[in-house]
């Protein structure tokens, strides 16, 4: 009865395709929101693909903006499998950029640049995972909800990475809020066709990763304990399967994975840990596992779409009078809303019905 | 002695906690009702933008009070309509009102104001002295009152706890629903009001910096109940005087102390009493379910 009035497509492709226009639809709201401001949204929509697709360097930053959105959205993702929501991955990624920072500070005696980035990756996916596991165990062992505390984890992040920040590892040469700049060995190459974009072969190696996650959480026993937990955990656990396991190391993996901005902030751009560097990209990764409905795989275009959207809103300050890049806001709004808002879908339907009735 | 307690301490406490206070008590009723209220913050936001936006214009703080309250309705309004009509879900759709509307003030600001998100200066005597704090006071007996004495407190219990219940004496659950988002887009905007044009002369860029979340923890401490929830929030009102009055003071050793410690007290407060001293389904039974 309930498909009775559905054309009968698959349910995968069918939420892909809600996601689309879901998608689409919150985007071009915020496009027509523009003329408000007396600009035309087809010339908004031109300035944004512009900016990120323009030149070499632009589509390098998109990228760019891509990898930290890959990162956000799998946070999100994973944990959700095992039936829990991470608002934390803003505290996640910027721990674990501060934690990259601190690396190349303990770390400055490395000679070799394999052991370099391998020791900040271990230090920023650890940090992270901490961040994370912290919230999971506190929902596994005592049951406090984890979009409450991973909420809280995100203030104590800022605190402690400040203070971090201002009172420890403070460049002393610099004015600014920010860390001790990393030696070169530390510093990841960006790849010349990007005309000095930061952005190189991370972009490759986190798309592989993403890949081998959609492996992993699909074929392994891992993977299936997730799925159980968030499908019916008092069933999983009938069958041996423990939910607080599941719970704690879902959320630990999603930290770390969150903290690897550190790779992409730090030893890929900045160089440094600099206060304020995230635009709520964790925020934005709750958009971007939304819009791919939860499918890893999906993240991968749902990230570019994000990464597209943040790296062309860049140029709206100087290529329109009145809108700002702050219109990112408003339309990863609009989107998130189009693509969660499943009634919608139901409406031509109810009034369809209404009218023959 | 008692007086300069009371100028020093007790009443910046509670000019402070006024925003928190608002917003819990609005985050309250929402919870209650039984939809999950993260939003705050950005009604918070919003609220606050607005009041500042009329108050300038009208030079006449009620107006910027309505203003605050009425675009603050609005908003918790279109998150009504898409989690008791479209279906969203609440935590998701909460995330999305929550960055729309960081977007709202720098997008107006900047038409109107040519400014990236702040409005211009209010003068002092178009501003509020003390009368949000009785507004304050009055809104505090009023939801302590109509929650526990009430047929629409109890209403909106049902709604949020026992939904069968109240659906099978005929009541619509989906109204009481409507009824507790729409409170908490009122009260939130009006605490989101009082920070702009009573604490503050102006609105600045990202002005509720995670006051809403602040309430929203203030709200879970105090178990869903009007007075515990209005302690919570002077508690936290408290902590950020702290936070300015320690700002560079030497306490011991040769540094001051360093704020970002006081900064994350209410956070690490919530969580640790959260993990560790409450018992674990205090919350509404019906939170966060579609009916």
């Amino acid at each position: 009865m309930k498909n009775s009035d559905q054309l009968r497509i698959p349910h995968s492709i069918r939420s892909f395709l809600r996601s689309v226009v879901g998608a689409i639809g919150g985007l071009l709201a915020g496009l027509l929101i523009c003329r408000f401001a007396g600009e035309s949204p087809g010339k908004v929509l031109t300035v944004l693909l512009n900016s990120s697709f323009g030149s070499g360097y632009d589509f390098g930053m998109t990228l760019f903006y891509m990898a930290y959105f890959i990162l956000a959205g799998l946070a999100v993702a994973i944990p959700f499998k095992a039936g829990l929501f991470n608002i934390g991955g803003e505290g996640q990624l910027t721990i674990g950029a501060l934690a990259a920072a601190w690396a190349g500070v303990a770390g400055a005696g490395i000679q070799s640049p394999v052991l370099a980035v391998l020791f900040a990756t271990a230090a920023s996916f650890l940090a992270g995972g901490i961040w994370g596991a912290i919230p999971g165990y506190l929902k596994a062992r005592r049951g406090s909800h984890e979009v409450i505390t991973t909420i809280m984890m995100n203030f104590i992040a800022a605190g402690v990475t400040s203070y971090f920040t201002l009172y420890v590892l403070k460049d002393p040469d610099s004015s600014q809020a920010e860390t001790i700049p990393l030696s070169m060995v530390f510093q990841l190459k960006p790849f010349a066709v990007f005309n000095g974009a930061p952005m190189g072969g991370l972009i490759l190696a986190l798309m592989a990763m993403t890949l081998v996650l959609h492996l992993v959480l699909r074929n392994s026993v891992w993977g299936y304990r997730l799925k159980a937990t968030g499908e019916n955990e008092t069933a999983g656990s009938t069958f041996g399967i423990s939910a607080p396991g599941a719970w704690l190391s879902s959320m630990f993996v999603a930290g770390g994975i969150a903290g690897l901005t550190g790779l992409v902030e730090v030893l890929g751009n900045s160089h440094r840990f600099k206060i304020g560097f995230s635009a709520d990209y964790g925020f934005v990764g709750i958009a971007v596992a939304l819009v791919a409905r939860g499918n890893i795989l999906g993240i991968l275009p749902s990230a570019f779409l994000f990464g597209v959207l943040q790296k062309g809103a860049g140029s709206l300050d100087l290529e329109t009078d009145k809108v700002t890049r702050d219109l990112t806001y408003i339309i990863q709004g609009l989107i998130i809303l189009g693509v969660a808002s499943d009634g919608l879908w139901e409406l031509p339907a109810r009034l369809w019905r209404r009218r023959n009735a | 002695m008692l007086e300069e307690v009371f100028s020093n301490w007790i009443l910046p406490t509670l000019r402070v906690s006024t925003p928190l206070i608002f917003a819990a008590l609005g985050g309250m009723w929402c919870e209650r009702s039984g939809v999950v209220q993260i939003g705050l913050e950005g009604i918070m936001l919003v609220g606050a933008f607005f009041a500042a936006v009329v108050t300038h214009y009208t030079q006449n703080p009620w107006w910027g009070i309505g203003a605050g309250m009425l675009s603050g309705l609005l908003l918790s309004l279109g998150y009504g309509l898409t989690v008791l009509r479209l279906k969203a879900n609440q935590i998701v759709a909460g995330t999305a009102f929550n960055l729309f509307a960081m977007g709202i003030p720098p997008f107006l600001s900047m038409i109107w104001y040519d400014s990236t998100g702040s409005t211009p200066v209010i003068p002092g005597d178009a501003l509020f002295r003390s009368a949000p704090l009785f507004l304050m006071v009055a809104s505090v007996v009023l939801s302590a009152v109509f929650y526990h004495r009430s047929k629409f407190g109890l209403r909106i219990r049902f709604a949020g706890e026992h939904p069968k219940a109240l659906e099978s004496a005929g009541i619509s659950v989906r109204g009481k629903r409507w009824q507790g988002i729409a409170l908490s887009g009122a009260l939130a905007g009006l605490g989101g009001a009082t920070l702009s044009i009573y604490l503050a002369s102006s609105f600045s860029r990202n002005m509720s910096s995670g006051r809403g979340f602040i309430a929203l923890a203030a709200v879970i401490l105090g178990k869903w109940l009007p007075l515990p929830t209005v302690a919570a929030c002077l508690l936290f009102g408290f902590t950020e005087l702290l936070q300015i009055r320690l700002q560079g003071v030497v306490l011991w050793g040769e540094q001051p102390v360093p704020v970002q410690w006081i900064q994350i007290l209410p956070y690490l407060i919530t969580i640790v009493v959260l993990a560790f001293a409450m018992g674990r389904s205090r919350a509404p039974k019906a939170l966060g379910g579609m009916e």
